[in-house]
């Protein structure tokens, strides 16, 4: 039995990814992530891992890039200028196919922004990044409980499909403190996002040839048709992931007036929202996607059969609300739906009420 | 009667021809490093990181694991790999656009910090893969396609000497620079490989072997006319020699 602790969300996640067999962790100082490089710092050396602070975000990714070519589990985190600088080695590593966690305790921006909770960041997470054709599994928590357990899926993802996975939170989910229970390794890989699924094995590593033939890892391929011929490799894990790993919370969608859609901080503060709504005889509904890439088109489309007004709550410009556009424009034409977007850009956070009033001007 | 074999061609490379200019380096140095490698019984349990230059293709030629890093950011993943198999010999090769340009702060790093990696650093005094552009180590007044008029030193800068340079770093336990034009230099240049993989081995630190390679391609010389370069006018600006032995027993 774990007994709840009180604690805050970067550390939290810290330690979750302790539990789930990072000994390996690189990365760099940026405000407002700091709390992870510091408890790691203090927990690396007492459970045998390698804590090291790395000269740049640059080299943080690729020293994660390296952790995993020796077959183990590694980690970096950042804050979204330094996710930038981290762009190049996701999409190598991408390319090689090599497991590794990075998150993102997104930051304001364009440029150095602020150190406010922000969202800004969906494109670049969900839409590569980096250069070239390749895609990153996105998780995004709501709550300190909930970056425990999907840091600890993201592990599992990573090594599943020998691939990077990226989880996206923000400063207030960071700094916040809450309860929360640190499940059991071996539960939460039955009951989180591994769903009791075995992990491939690690045929692929670098260790030294010794009783082998050589191992290679490498993006590069120059003879023709072998980079096609590997992208289309690519595509069709990634088709696999969209199809096994899509995750959404929804509450009350179903026979809802309005959808409230958001993730993360934004859908935490909707959670309020609908409740108030909820007293003013507004019948609203919640659809969160927890995967962010793959996002959930197909279960928001099935909604919009029902539901004619959406209402897209996010800490950005207008970012998130096209994947709402996509999903529901899968069922119906834009012109018979109403799309109402609460953008909060620049490190604004919405208030319940806000939420609210929005939601009532969306319908009829 | 049986034959005694007093020469066989090294394990540590595969029997792939490479695909180098004629009167290249890195051939040379690939064999240097293989056969260092093979001597210290160390095939099985090498990592090599290849680098983003001419010599890419590293994992054609070598026979061992390898893995590719991004441009310059080899000994970042170096030291992740050794940091996670610290029995294993863990070597970079990096060519001087790679190393002393866009990776000078990953090498500074690696090698402030005492990582125990071996570096083999490829001294072309220009950017060999993409067509011979200026590198930190371009002569003065060399011409490359990026200093057609010729490095002018007062405006991009002076030569780097990345084997002195490093060498200055406690972390650094063996720095030397040799050269892959004459036999008896490429001799000398096996025995500072060897120098520098087992300071790796005895778990005592950094180090690198800096290696003059000529470049007959873009230095726009025949191979012979391109030996003679570097031996006149190159190794005067790079003097060949150990920076720093900190075997035990070698000090001084
Ligand atoms: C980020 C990035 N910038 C530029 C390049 C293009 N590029 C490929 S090889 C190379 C230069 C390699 O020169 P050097 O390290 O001196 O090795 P050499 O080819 O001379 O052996 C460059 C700039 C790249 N691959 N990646």
């Amino acid at each position: 039995m774990n007994r709840p602790v009180f604690m805050k969300g970067n550390e939290a996640m810290a330690e979750a990814a302790l539990l789930a067999g990072c000994r390996y962790y690189f990365g760099y100082p940026i405000t407002p992530q700091n709390e992870v490089p510091a408890y790691m710092s203090r927990r690396m050396p007492e459970v045998g891992g390698v804590f090291l602070q790395a000269e740049s975000e640059v080299a943080a990714i690729n020293m994660v890039f390296g952790a995993a070519v020796a077959g183990a589990r590694a980690m970096t985190s950042s804050s979204s200028p330094g996710i930038s600088l981290k762009q190049e080695g996701i999409s190598y590593m991408a390319g090689c196919e090599l497991p590794g966690v990075i998150v993102n305790i997104v930051r304001g921006g364009p440029g150095l922004g602020n150190i406010s909770p922000s969202q800004a960041d969906y494109w670049q997470s969900t839409r590569g990044g980096g250069h070239g054709d390749y895609r990153t599994l996105v998780l995004a928590p709501h709550t300190v409980n909930e970056m425990v357990e999907l840091t600890m899926d993201a592990f599992d993802l990573a090594d599943l499909y020998r691939n990077p996975v990226l989880v996206l939170a923000d400063g207030l989910l960071g700094q916040m403190m809450e309860m929360v229970r640190f499940p059991d390794p071996i539960e939460q890989r039955k009951t989180g996002l591994l769903r009791g699924r075995d992990l491939p094995p690690q045929d692929w590593t670098l260790t030294g040839c010794q009783g082998r033939s050589p191992r290679l890892i490498r993006s590069l391929l120059m003879k023709p048709g072998a980079l096609e011929e590997h992208n289309f490799h690519l595509e069709k894990k990634y088709a696999l992931i969209e199809r096994e790993e899509t995750k959404a919370e929804e509450i009350d969608c179903e026979d809802a007036d309005i959808i409230l859609t958001a993730y993360g901080t934004s859908a935490r503060i909707a959670k309020s929202a609908q409740i108030m709504l909820g007293e003013q005889g507004i019948k609203a509904g919640i659809f969160r996607p927890i995967t962010l890439w793959p996002f959930p088109y197909n279960r928001l489309a099935e909604l919009a059969r029902r539901v004619d007004r959406f209402l897209v709550i996010e800490m950005s410009l207008g970012q998130f609300i096209e994947d709402v556009q996509l999903a529901v424009a899968r069922e119906k034409s834009l012109k018979q739906v109403k799309i109402g977007l609460l953008a909060r850009p620049g490190g604004g956070v919405p208030t319940p009420e806000e939420i609210a009033a929005r939601a009532r001007e969306v319908l009829p | 009667m049986s034959l005694k074999p007093i020469f066989t061609r090294t394990p540590g490379l595969k029997t792939t021809p490479t695909s180098y200019c004629p009167g290249c380096g890195h051939g040379v140095a690939h064999r240097l490093m293989a056969e260092a490698i093979v001597e210290l019984g160390a095939r099985g349990r090498t990592i090599a990181v290849a680098p983003v230059g001419c010599a890419v293709y590293g994992y054609d030629y070598w026979n061992f694991d390898t893995t590719e890093a991004a441009h310059g950011r080899t000994p970042a993943v170096a030291t992740a790999i050794k940091r996670v198999l610290p029995d294993r010999m863990v070597i970079s090769y990096q060519g001087d656009g790679d190393l002393a340009s866009i990776g000078l702060a990953e090498i500074m790093h690696a090698a402030n910090r005492g990582e125990r990696i071996t570096v083999i650093f490829i001294n072309n005094t220009n950017y060999g893969m993409t067509g011979g552009q200026m590198a930190p180590t371009t002569l003065a007044g060399q011409i490359t396609t990026t200093t057609p008029y010729g490095r002018n030193v007062d405006e991009t800068g002076h030569p780097l000497k990345i084997a002195e340079l490093l060498a200055a770093l406690p972390g650094v336990k063996y720095s030397a620079r040799g050269a892959l034009h004459k036999p008896g230099l490429i001799r000398k240049a096996k025995s500072y490989i060897l120098n520098a993989l087992k300071i790796q081995e005895a778990n005592l630190g950094f180090s690198i072997v800096e290696l003059l390679s000529s470049c007959p391609a873009n230095w726009g010389l025949t191979p012979v006319k391109a030996v003679e370069h570097l031996e006149k006018v190159m190794t005067p600006v790079f003097p060949l020699g150990v920076f720093k032995d900190e075997t035990p027993g070698q000090e001084g």
